[in-house]
């Protein structure tokens, strides 16, 4: 089988992380890649814990089952540090995005953390100063943009604007656009 | 050729019902219905498409409106889902039995109690002896495909049968994942203008629809009802390479993959085939020799050429997402034994696995343990457990 990148996403009902698996999988698609988008199919709470996947792939991707060992984890809420076992499954050398307001160093103490690398972002206090409203998942997409290596920020930008465009005004869209464009800028990663 | 676009099951099929630009579309609009119907319904108030659409009380009055609207000379198509599918039920009969061409994409949810609207072909499964002609799809993209040929299949002349088209829920109705889609002009052309030989509102050759037909007449209706499904394995294949001029995508009554020099094989259906096919991959690195059987045409059966493609072959597992609470295994199985009864040389082992009810995970792991215990089979000849509920707390 050819290379193939897996993602998954924690976060609470709500949040928006089944929206960014599809955002990141379309603007990937778009590039050119194979993928898949999709959440875990559990029932749908505002606040519960939740899951979404995203494959990626230089062929066409024909896996139907869910994915088990993630080389990529983003956690939309840090309260979920703890209760959700965000580390499950993930190989050695693993790479960690959250949305908090600790250092990369604080958090890899409470992920009990050995290898792999781990990514910070106070993603919430982004979106309250950009979008007005505590939806973390466009910035944490801009933070996976830059950790990732998967596209360009441009290339991310431009197709996430059009799909933006299709659904949201132009002045939400000009915000969700600057959130994702600061988080790239800010998020921290280990010295 | 059309570009590679990010989609999911749904989203592919509803676009599929737009180029086919039915005559008439009858839709139970709540749950258990499907986004599809829901995008479609969205084409119709933006004037994508020229369909009436007519918006009902429950799928059983779903499938009498689609009935009533073929009979009386339309394109017509429904779509639905586990609960709705099985409230259909009794109308199903009736589109068959009226030899209407009817297209109906059919989501595999599982079916209540308890209660469940997860992946499971259940629905679909237990349709099966309705005369309905049934295909089913291991993506997306082969949902969509599967949905535009099977307007020519159940409109062929030979033919005239209502064909239901499905697609693992969740998995691939909800997942996205990659499909081309054909231009609008090209599905328009490859599907035609419908032109029914017989109808209701042809006033000039007035016909009845719907007649009573006791002990004199119906046992030979019936009989015409089953040499119409033996018409159908040609005219799909036909309409296979037909599509294959306008998409570049094969297709043929199942996929063999991987099978020709295999020594066991599995038999499966729908998305878990994909997963199945990767585990194939895996073990041919490793050198050993297996592989894989998706079906595709459920329904008719094509158990000749089935029984052909596994002759040979030193064990065979069979993959239900369904049971059949015969104690016999899943209903794949059954039919799959039955057609092996018939195969050239020696009988071939078979066993049989339940797995993934409701929605259950399968994994490639639990794949792969399948065709370990093929091998042991293979090795020594001997079935310790015909049927076997795979990944299940017991």
């Amino acid at each position: 089988m050819a290379e193939l990148l897996e993602i998954r996403w924690h976060g609470r009902g709500g949040q928006g992380a089944k929206t960014a698996a599809i955002l990141l999988g379309e603007a990937v698609s778009a590039s050119g890649k194979y993928i898949q988008a999709f959440p875990e199919y559990g029932p749908e709470r505002m606040g519960a814990p939740v899951l979404a996947f995203n494959r990626i792939s230089d062929e066409p991707i024909r896996l139907h089952c869910q994915v088990a060992n993630p080389a990529i984890v983003v956690v939309l809420d840090s309260t979920l540090i703890g209760k959700a076992d965000v580390t499950a499954g993930v190989p050695e050398d693993g790479l960690y995005i959250i949305n908090t307001n600790l250092s990369p160093g604080e958090m890899r103490k409470q992920l009990g953390l050995t290898g792999g690398k781990v990514y910070t972002l106070d993603a919430t206090e982004i979106s309250m100063e950009t979008i007005g409203r505590p939806i973390p998942n466009t910035p944490m997409m801009g933070a996976l943009i830059r950790t990732s290596g998967l596209l360009t920020i441009d290339e991310f930008v431009a197709n996430t604007r059009d799909r933006l465009e299709a659904k949201f005004r132009p002045d939400i869209v000009e915000k969700n656009i600057q959130a994702i464009e600061r988080a790239y800028q800010e998020v921290q990663g280990e010295e | 050729m059309s570009k590679r676009v990010a989609i999911t099951g749904n989203e592919a099929v509803a676009e599929a019902m737009r180029q086919i630009n039915p005559d008439v579309v009858a839709a139970y609009p709540i749950t258990p219905q499907t986004e599809i119907v829901q995008f479609f319904a969205d084409f119709v108030s933006d004037g994508k498409v020229d369909t009436e659409f007519v918006t009902v009380e429950s799928e059983h009055s779903a499938m009498s409106a689609t009935v009533g609207a073929s009979a009386a000379g339309a394109r017509a198509m429904t779509a639905t889902s586990s609960q709705g599918l099985a409230l259909m039920w009794e109308v199903l009969y009736i589109a068959s039995g009226l030899r209407l061409p009817i297209v109906a994409p059919v989501v595999n949810r599982a079916l209540s109690a308890p209660i469940n609207i997860h992946c499971d072909p259940s629905d679909t499964m237990g349709a099966r002896d309705s005369g309905w002609i049934q295909i089913y799809s291991e993506d997306a993209q082969e949902a969509y495909d599967n949905l535009i040929q099977a307007v020519r299949i159940a409109e062929h002349p030979d033919v005239l049968l209502p064909t239901m088209v499905t697609m693992d829920g969740f998995i691939v109705s909800h997942g996205m994942g990659n499909a081309k889609l054909l231009n609008d002009d090209v599905v328009k052309k490859f599907v035609g203008e419908y032109e029914p030989e017989h109808y209701l509102l042809d006033v000039e050759n007035p016909i009845t629809v719907g007649a009573l037909d006791f002990s004199d007449w119906y046992f030979e209706h019936r009989r015409q009802l089953a040499d119409a499904h033996t018409k159908v394995k040609d005219v799909v294949l036909q309409v296979a390479k037909e599509f294959k001029e306008i998409s570049g995508r094969e297709y043929n009554l199942f996929d063999a993959y991987r099978l020709d020099d295999a020594e066991v094989a599995i038999v499966v259906i729908n998305s878990a085939a994909g997963t199945a096919k990767t585990v194939v991959d895996e073990l041919r690195e490793k050198g050993l020799k297996v592989g894989l059987l998706k079906i595709r045409l459920f329904r008719p059966f094509p158990h000749k050429e089935i029984a052909e493609a596994l002759s040979g072959k030193k064990a065979v597992a069979v993959l239900d997402r369904a049971d059949s609470l015969s104690l016999m295994g899943g209903p794949l199985y059954i039919d799959l034994r039955a057609a092996m009864y018939d195969s050239p040389g020696p009988r071939v082992k078979m066993v049989n696995y339940i797995y993934g009810l409701g929605g259950r995970d399968i994994n490639m792991e639990q794949i792969a343990g399948v065709y370990d215990d093929l091998m042991e089979i293979a090795k020594t000849g001997e079935i310790t457990q015909p049927v076997t509920y795979l990944g299940v707390r017991e």
